[in-house]
């Protein structure tokens, strides 16, 4: 059965930037930053790219933002999506706003499945695909993963880790869960959120990057899709970790134990 | 004039220095030590379409522009520069057929290469003929509708594993130039003799041997433009491969001065670290703007042939001072390590021996000059 998969690829801060909060601890300095799309919604991609290869359909990439996100959809669309979806907005925004816009578009693409990162790596909310879950009434699996390693034959020849049942409609899920894995089954339309380990996303290749430029965009607005995006969350106050402390040498073990003890309280 | 990199340019460069990260840099010391070629890397990398970039799109290709292909090669060179010669090795060899090859040529023996993984190598040098081109002496003698071809090729990048090599023979030696010819050589014919891997001092991650032609046959249908149309196909392909290689010094350099920065901060003399003292500063200032002026000059020469302009004397400047810029740069990153620099342990060793070879191959740095001064006292 061919399927339709819904992913998102939100734009985030490249982990390999150096990000400073600016001085009034409004937020972070943007100057000299670079973006990328969020690592957990790259898996969320792979893994919608795997199932499609396997069972056919189209997997459709939404982004909410400015036009600073036509990148990251592009870099989905160059993995290989079909089509993306836009959903333009400038302003500030929360969670609730994302996945109202979200819950929308899934109201009108009307997927079989809803794959996204279970969280992003700017704000670590991991919130959306559990409110777009409820709000729209389908049922969830978080925290999508699998029993074999990145390393695996399974990984290697791209076995998408998200079973579709042989009913056709419904899934098979393995979860991530403290201790260990628990495995899900869910009817379909159903969203799934992604975990580190449910897939290592392939690199966009460069004939994948010269098509994706004739790959539709699809322009929405929240005004048109009814959602309100003013944010109900505001941030108060930023600050930077504390800057670590340099270390001190002992003169013996038994100081180490001392300090180990009474100083750290480790022991 | 517009120097920023555009959307397309930048999502390029992206996928091809993940690739460098994450795949060819892992191998990359393992493959010097040994002068292992890593066939399966080089696979990877055709695979993601990080080879074989401009073959037209009329022949199934990407098309690409210059100025993207230098981007890209310089990643590739950052994360090995001996495996992206061996990449770069393909446009070489393919070159000669895009510029004088027939509609029926390009579809025979491009195609192939946009289709699926193969090798191709570029056959122009021989023991006694190097900067002397016109010097060659692999003969190709005519009988019907065969060249018959006798002689031997040296230095052939990629030699043992091509699928398809691009040779230049002579059919009289005593013409010299005039009597050059370029033909298009399938598998391994009979009489077609590959010498061993040869023991290099860097870039051993390619592989290089030795062609031997005894009364190999080739078909006439595949000289690619005339006999005597050789030298001239030759050196057109030079124009064209020259940003390539400029590139290539310009992604060792950059792998040096980033290893000389982080090993300077880290590196502790005097009571502080050495990238505190002007004598290091000045090095690593020297190696970023040499290494900007070299990007700039080679981007240049890529720009004049996306521009349908001649780029001789352009993308010599851009080869010869790239390719000494990149010697530089990489003496200083070993100079700036000191013992540790001079020890295999380190990176950047590797990176000196590396760079060498850009000084010598496709047109050797004294080559690049001799080129530049008859471009600019020609007419004169």
């Amino acid at each position: 059965m061919p399927l339709k998969i819904l992913v998102t690829a939100k734009r985030v801060e490249d982990s390999e930037s150096k990000i400073k909060v600016n001085p009034a601890g409004t937020g972070i300095v943007g100057e000299g930053l670079k973006y990328k799309i969020n690592p957990f919604d790259e898996i969320g991609v792979e893994e919608a790219l795997r199932l499609v290869a396997k069972h056919g359909g189209e997997v459709v990439v939404v982004s909410v933002g400015s036009k600073d996100v036509h990148e990251q959809l592009r870099h989905a669309l160059a993995m290989g999506a079909t089509r993306a979806v836009w959903v333009n907005h400038a302003g500030p925004m929360d969670q609730l706003g994302i996945a109202a816009c979200l819950q929308k578009v899934c109201e009108k693409e009307k997927p079989d499945l809803a794959i996204l990162g279970k969280q992003a790596i700017d704000d670590d909310q991991n919130q959306v695909g559990q409110y777009m879950a409820e709000w729209l009434g389908w049922s969830q699996a978080t925290f999508a993963s699998k029993e074999e390693s990145l390393e695996s034959e399974a990984e290697k020849s791209k076995t998408p880790a998200i079973k579709l049942n042989a009913d056709g409609k419904s899934i098979t899920v393995i979860r991530e869960v403290d201790g260990g894995l628990q495995t899900v089954e869910s009817p379909l339309p159903c969203v799934a959120t992604t975990e580190l380990r449910l897939n290592q996303p392939r690199y966009a290749s460069l004939p994948g990057i010269m098509k994706a430029k004739s790959k539709p965009i699809e322009e929405l607005t929240p005004a048109a899709l009814g959602v309100d995006m003013a944010p109900k969350l505001t941030v108060t106050k930023m600050v930077p970790p504390p800057a670590r402390k340099a270390g001190i040498k002992v003169p013996d073990v038994a100081t180490l134990i001392e300090k180990l003890k009474n100083e750290a309280k480790a022991l | 004039m517009h120097f920023g990199l555009s959307d397309d340019e930048k999502a390029l460069q992206d996928t091809a220095r993940k690739f460098a990260r994450d795949v060819m840099r892992p191998k990359a010391a393992h493959c010097d030590e040994t002068s292992t070629f890593p066939k399966e890397i080089i696979q990877q990398a055709s695979e993601l379409g990080l080879m074989n970039l401009t073959i037209p799109a009329e022949f199934g290709g990407m098309e690409l522009p210059h100025v993207a292909q230098a981007i890209v090669t310089e990643e590739l060179a950052w994360g090995c520069s001996g495996m992206c010669t061996s990449m770069i090795s393909n446009d070489l060899a393919l070159l000669p057929i895009e510029i004088g090859g027939s509609k029926e040529q390009k579809e025979k023996f491009l195609r192939p290469f946009t289709t699926g993984f193969r090798l191709a190598s570029f056959g122009l040098t021989e023991p006694g003929a190097g900067s002397d081109v016109a010097g060659l002496r692999c003969t190709a003698r005519r009988e019907g509708d065969f060249y018959v071809v006798n002689g031997q090729k040296q230095w052939i990048t990629n030699g043992e594993y091509a699928d398809q090599y691009t040779l230049f023979c002579t059919s009289d030696p005593a013409k010299r130039h005039k009597g050059i010819m370029c033909l298009v050589v399938e598998g391994r014919p009979q009489g077609l003799t590959v010498g061993k891997h040869e023991n290099k001092m860097g870039q051993r991650a390619s592989n290089t041997v030795t062609l031997t032609f005894e009364d190999v046959k080739v078909p006439v249908a595949n000289r690619i433009g005339q006999e005597g149309e050789g030298f001239m196909i030759a050196m057109a392909t030079l124009d064209n491969s020259r940003p390539l290689t400029a590139m290539v010094a310009i992604g060792i350099a950059r792998a040096a001065m980033e290893h000389a920065i982080d090993y300077s901060k880290q590196r502790t003399q005097f009571g502080k670290p050495i990238a505190d003292f002007q004598a290091i500063q000045f090095m690593i200032a020297d190696m970023a703007s040499d290494i900007e002026a070299s990007r700039l000059l080679t981007y240049k020469s890529a720009w004049l042939l996306d521009d349908g302009q001649r780029n001789t004397l352009v993308s010599s400047y851009a080869k010869r001072f790239s390719a000494d810029m990149g010697m530089k740069a990489t003496t200083d990153a070993v100079q700036i390590f000191g013992g540790y620099g001079y020890s295999r342990e380190y990176p950047v060793e590797k990176l000196m021996r590396d760079s060498k070879l850009i000084q010598i191959y496709e047109g050797t740095s004294q080559v690049q000059r001799l080129v530049i001064a008859r471009e600019l006292l020609k007419g004169t």
